[in-house]
């Protein structure tokens, strides 16, 4: 890499710095730099949502940024969603619900799911079905992976009242 | 499925920028459409010019006329007051992409990529808009109708940046805007927008850049019922066969799409 720059990030509330060249993909740099392979890679052409972090608290597709272009910047990523050593409500309730089967698209899901949630607490399926649309799961059909949802807004609006 | 090599250099202001442009240069700033092109290394430039630390360049001012800053991101702009200002804006937003490009991807992104089957460059021709290029020798206003040139091709010079789009008021005109795609937020395999007094009919998704149908917007203004108006339309259009599509499928439904978006601007008044 011999035009490779240091790039500091704030990955799941910890500072990590990691070396990418321009054209490393976020995606990339997360998994091989800085060994985060919860963040998944399937089309890497912006289609599937299997590789989405949240970038400063939005939702970005890791394959479609560029690692030099995060630099400062706040990631958070599926590794960073459990508590305490548990699973997150939205963890729960996929498993609860069959929300995954093979788990590739997971990750985007849960995190696709928890801006959602932040969004609109008692999203209908209309709703949820829409914000789900960029992400593509090859198992389940989508039912179960509504019903997690569903079920991870009512833990989570029971956690806050 | 990874980039080829090429130089980045992150830009503090559009002066900056500008400076930075060249030949083989090209302007990066949500990468919604630009880096797929690079991981299928079907872009190979040798500088990216990084915009998204501009300050000031995805503002959204609404006066008389609505500007919108190029980097804009799509989904603030579908929760500002310009997408309540022109309510087709707002509609036709929803269907660009999905919530994670919308995050990132910017209005002047997806004007200047110029895909024939999308949606913000037919909203631009249909509003009657306009894009304000700076280049280092000045300014220039390009209207839609001279902007998309054809196919992910338009106006716009290699040393220039594409700074505001500029639609010329709110406007609340009854709409219709109706869409065939395999998958929401999918691009289109046709589309059509409708708008009335003044009408304005746009298709897009059909050829190489969205297109006006002048004889079927006169019909419209006489009150043309809707199936003359879609006969008239797409009576010449020979849009191109491909993967998704062959050309007379598309040709059959966008005479659909057209009397739906007539009937749903219709119903709005």
């Amino acid at each position: 890499m011999a035009d490779a720059r240091a790039v500091t990030v704030s990955v799941d509330g910890r500072a990590r710095t990691g070396l990418a060249e321009p054209r490393l993909l976020l995606s990339d740099f997360l998994r091989h730099e800085l060994g985060l392979t919860g963040v998944h890679v399937a089309c890497e052409q912006g289609g599937c949502g299997a590789c989405i972090v949240l970038l400063d608290g939005r939702l970005a597709l890791s394959c479609l940024t560029l690692a030099v272009q995060a630099d400062g910047s706040r990631i958070d990523t599926v590794e960073g969603l459990g508590r305490d050593g548990g699973l997150h409500p939205i963890q729960q309730a996929f498993q609860a619900h069959h929300g995954l089967q093979c788990g590739f698209c997971t990750p985007g899901m849960l995190l696709t799911a928890q801006v959602l949630l932040q969004q609109a607490p008692d999203p209908t399926d209309d709703e949820i079905r829409d914000h789900l649309s960029g992400n593509v799961c090859r198992c389940t059909g989508y039912a179960g992976i509504v019903a997690s949802v569903r079920e991870a807004a009512r833990l989570l609006r029971e956690e806050h009242s | 499925m990874k980039p080829a090599r090429f130089d980045y250099v992150a830009v503090a202001s559009t002066d900056e920028a500008l400076d930075a442009l060249a030949d083989e240069a090209k302007v990066l700033a949500g990468g919604q459409s630009l880096v797929p092109l690079l991981n299928m290394r079907l872009a190979r430039p040798s500088l990216l010019v990084d915009v998204n630390r501009v300050p000031g360049l995805d503002r959204v001012e609404l006066d008389e006329a609505v500007r919108i800053g190029a980097l804009a991101r799509q989904a603030d702009v579908l929760a500002s007051p310009a997408a309540a200002a022109v309510p087709l804006l707002a509609a036709a937003l929803r269907h660009v992409g999905h919530p994670a490009t919308r995050s990132r991807g910017t209005i002047g992104g997806s004007l200047a990529h110029a895909d024939p089957a999308a949606e913000l460059p037919a909203i631009l021709l249909a509003l009657d808009g306009e894009v304000v290029a700076r280049s280092r020798t000045g300014e220039r206003k390009i209207a839609a109708e001279a902007f998309f040139t054809g196919p992910f091709t338009t106006a716009l010079r290699a040393d220039e940046l594409l700074t505001d789009v500029v639609l010329p008021r709110p406007d609340s005109r009854p709409f219709g805007f109706a869409e065939l795609s395999r998958r929401h937020g999918d691009f289109a395999l046709a589309g059509a927008i409708v708008l009335l007094r003044p009408a304005r009919l746009v298709l897009f998704g059909l050829g190489g850049a969205p297109e006006r149908a002048p004889v079927a917007e006169r019909a419209l203004d006489e009150g043309a019922p809707a199936a003359e108006v879609a006969e008239a339309a797409t009576r010449d259009l020979s849009p191109v066969d491909d993967v998704h599509a062959d050309g007379a499928y598309r040709r059959r439904i966008a005479a659909v799409l057209v009397r739906r978006a007539i009937q749903e601007a219709r119903s709005r008044g």
